[in-house]
């Protein structure tokens, strides 16, 4: 699993598409501490990227290698190995190079210009959120046949979570705006790992906002420590969930 | 024969001043309590008080007197009663630490009362666990100097840490207030001035206005209370140069105004309060020169206020910046750093070409259905933000700066 996996990370290095992603973002995140004095305004603004570029990359690049490395897996398969080790030992290839890729990228500078509990939140969010859509990038590879197939499913997943997802939640926000939603978005926001980690850098950045809201079920989760812990919990979540439905596939799957 | 009298005038300072005694009150002396020397003073006699344990019963100041402590003596009302009432004009009240007042809900019990007195100096006293501290009531020319009063605690129990009803030109400098239900409470009370105090962690306001006009408030901080500051009623009040910072919660703000008129805030500081300045029923407010940061909301104002003018501020990090719930016709925003600003300046004279609306779509949506804070920097939320900047529908015209700042204004 393990040499597998070792193997996929110096393919990856060799190949410099993530390379280019790492410096895309060192130089956005520098660009943006650089520009503005003020850190606060810098992490939010990388937190917009986070939320959009860091997902869609993920997923597309993991999906794209999956594919690319179909002959490289087919090979593995006609080995004695066992197939669950194969694919995770993918999956722990392609999402340890993007995470490192992200840590390199993202980081690094918010290490240097804005070490605070809000940096360091936005590293686990953004980190919890690479490795939540690599999973899901394993997901949709194995649930299609084709390359092309396989790219536009996580494509329409990005799509889904990272823009279509919360206009949704407005619109039935909209709907059912006279009965207590709170529940129900707590809820809501557990379905999507974006949300949630936009959510959890919400409770460093805005909690003087959060805190002014009435209901009491909203108080209490922001008011505490409950709050972060069900949103990495929920993340890790997403992060092994789809790869182990993925397995499912993957085991029974005819090559 | 002018000199003569001016003579015979100083002789009879100077007998008067021959005879003002200096009176010491020491456990197991003559004199064992404060009561037994005020009873054996004269007018202008001074009494000093040793390092020590007394039991203060409601003792009553009635002569023009100095009475000092020495180390800090303790006065302990064990919960019985009021510990000093001052009757007397003149009388100066210093370096004592007044205990364990009597709490109810039939009379306001305090640490130490002033009643229809003037000129009288209450300094350097540390007060703990009364139900008021210092109680002002009728009074004109008093000082309040440098005490620090820490209430019980139980928010059915608190009283207000420095209290005045009905006085004029009141002074109230560089007191710590804490554990009370409101820091300062003025009540009727004109002319006056409160200045340097800290107020924190008090149950309902770190300072409170009712029905109080002429007054101005400078370079206070009002930390962590249940709002910071409330002013109501009141006309004329002048706020200047105070930190309002980390007052937290639903319906909790930093600044509360509810119906005055013609009142200025300036240079003010609000820093991580649930909202910096909430606006009810306002008129010819001006709000010039303050700093706004990490607030969720900046500014609140209600749409019956009106011939606002807010000017020169800054505008950092709020989640929200103004909110309102109507239009805001008849108040105007000019010149003030907005730092969610993205307009240009093409002629480089330091503002912003196009006019900036701080009300955002967003906070209309807020306004109707407050669950969608979960939204909050979504996507989504900013993309709905930026068309409606890019072509206003639904957020009130009335309510932009025309001259917004590029830069933050230096301070």
């Amino acid at each position: 699993m393990f040499k597998i996996a070792k193997y996929i990370i110096l393919d990856i290095i060799r190949s410099k598409v993530l390379i280019a992603y790492t410096l895309l973002l060192a130089t956005i995140c520098t660009v943006i501490f650089l520009s503005d004095s003020d850190v606060i305004k810098g992490l939010v603004s990388i937190t917009t990227i986070v939320m959009i570029i860091v997902p869609l990359v993920s997923i597309i690049y993991a999906t794209t290698y999956y594919f690319n490395a179909a002959e490289f897996t087919e090979l593995l398969v006609s080995q004695p190995i066992k197939r669950r080790d194969i694919l995770l030992g993918e999956y722990l290839g392609i999402s340890s190079s993007i995470l490192g890729a992200f840590v390199l990228g993202v980081c690094l500078p918010v290490a240097l210009f804005a070490l605070s509990a809000t940096g360091i939140t936005l590293m686990v969010a953004g980190g919890l959120v690479t490795l939540s859509f690599t999973s899901l990038a394993f997901w949709a590879s194995t649930k299609t046949r084709d390359k092309s197939k396989g790219i536009g499913l996580a494509l329409m997943i990005w799509f889904y979570a990272a823009i279509v997802y919360d206009a949704l939640v407005l619109l039935f926000l909209f709907t059912f705006s006279d009965y207590p939603l709170e529940k129900a978005m707590i809820v809501l926001t557990a379905l999507n790992p974006v949300d949630l980690a936009r959510i959890m850098i919400l409770l460093e950045l805005d909690i003087s906002a959060l805190m002014g809201y009435t209901g009491a079920l909203y108080r209490q989760f922001f008011g505490s420590g409950t709050g972060i812990a069900f949103s990495v919990s929920m993340l890790f979540i997403w992060s092994v969930l789809p790869v182990l439905l993925a397995l499912k596939i993957f085991s029974k799957k005819d090559l | 024969m002018k000199r003569i009298l001016l003579i015979c005038l100083f002789a009879v300072a100077v007998t008067v001043a021959s005879h003002a005694r200096t009176l010491v009150v020491a456990v197991n002396t003559a004199l064992p309590d404060l009561k037994a020397a005020v009873a054996e003073a004269a007018d202008g006699d001074t009494i000093k008080v040793k390092k020590g344990y007394y039991y203060s019963y409601n003792t009553l100041i009635t002569k023009r007197l100095t009475i000092i402590g020495d180390g800090y003596p303790v006065l302990d009302a064990n919960y019985k009663e009021e510990v000093v009432t001052i009757l007397a004009n003149g009388v100066t009240f210093s370096g004592f630490v007044l205990k364990n007042s009597k709490t109810g809900s039939m009379r306001d019990y305090a640490g130490i009362r002033l009643h229809k007195v003037h000129n009288v100096t209450i300094s350097n006293n540390r007060l703990i666990n009364n139900f008021f501290g210092i109680y002002l009531s009728d009074c004109d020319h008093v000082s309040v100097i440098g005490n620090t009063t820490s209430g019980t605690g139980t928010e059915l129990t608190a009283g207000n840490g420095i209290h005045a009803w009905q006085c004029h030109d009141v002074i109230i400098m560089n007191n710590y207030s804490t554990r009370h239900r409101d820091g300062i409470y003025f009540e009727f009370v004109k002319k006056s001035r409160i200045i340097s105090n800290t107020s924190e962690r008090n149950f309902r306001y770190g300072l409170h206005f009712m029905f109080s006009d002429d007054d101005l408030y400078q370079k206070n901080t009002f930390r962590n209370n249940g709002s910071g500051v409330a002013v109501m009623y009141s006309k004329r009040i002048r706020m200047f140069d105070n930190l309002f910072i980390e007052n937290w919660g639903s319906s909790i703000y930093g600044l509360l105004l509810k119906d005055i008129t013609r009142s200025q805030i300036v240079g003010n500081r609000f820093v991580r309060n649930t909202t910096g300045i909430y606006m009810e029923g306002c008129n010819l407010m001006t709000a010039n020169n303050n700093t706004f940061i990490n607030n969720g909301w900046a500014m609140r104002i209600l749409a019956n206020c009106e011939n606002g003018r807010f000017e020169r501020n800054n505008f950092e990090s709020n989640s929200f910046d103004v909110t309102t719930n109507g239009v805001l016709n008849l108040n105007k925003f000019d010149q003030n750093y907005w730092d969610k600003y993205e307009g240009y300046d093409l002629n480089k004279d330091g503002t912003g070409d196009v006019p900036y609306r701080p009300v955002s779509l967003y906070a209309q949506i807020m306004e109707q259905i407050p669950q969608s804070v979960m939204l909050m920097r979504s996507f989504m939320v900013n993309l709905l933000d930026k068309v409606e900047r890019a072509i206003p529908s639904l957020t009130p015209e009335s309510v932009k700066d025309i001259n917004p700042k590029m830069k933050p204004w230096t301070r």
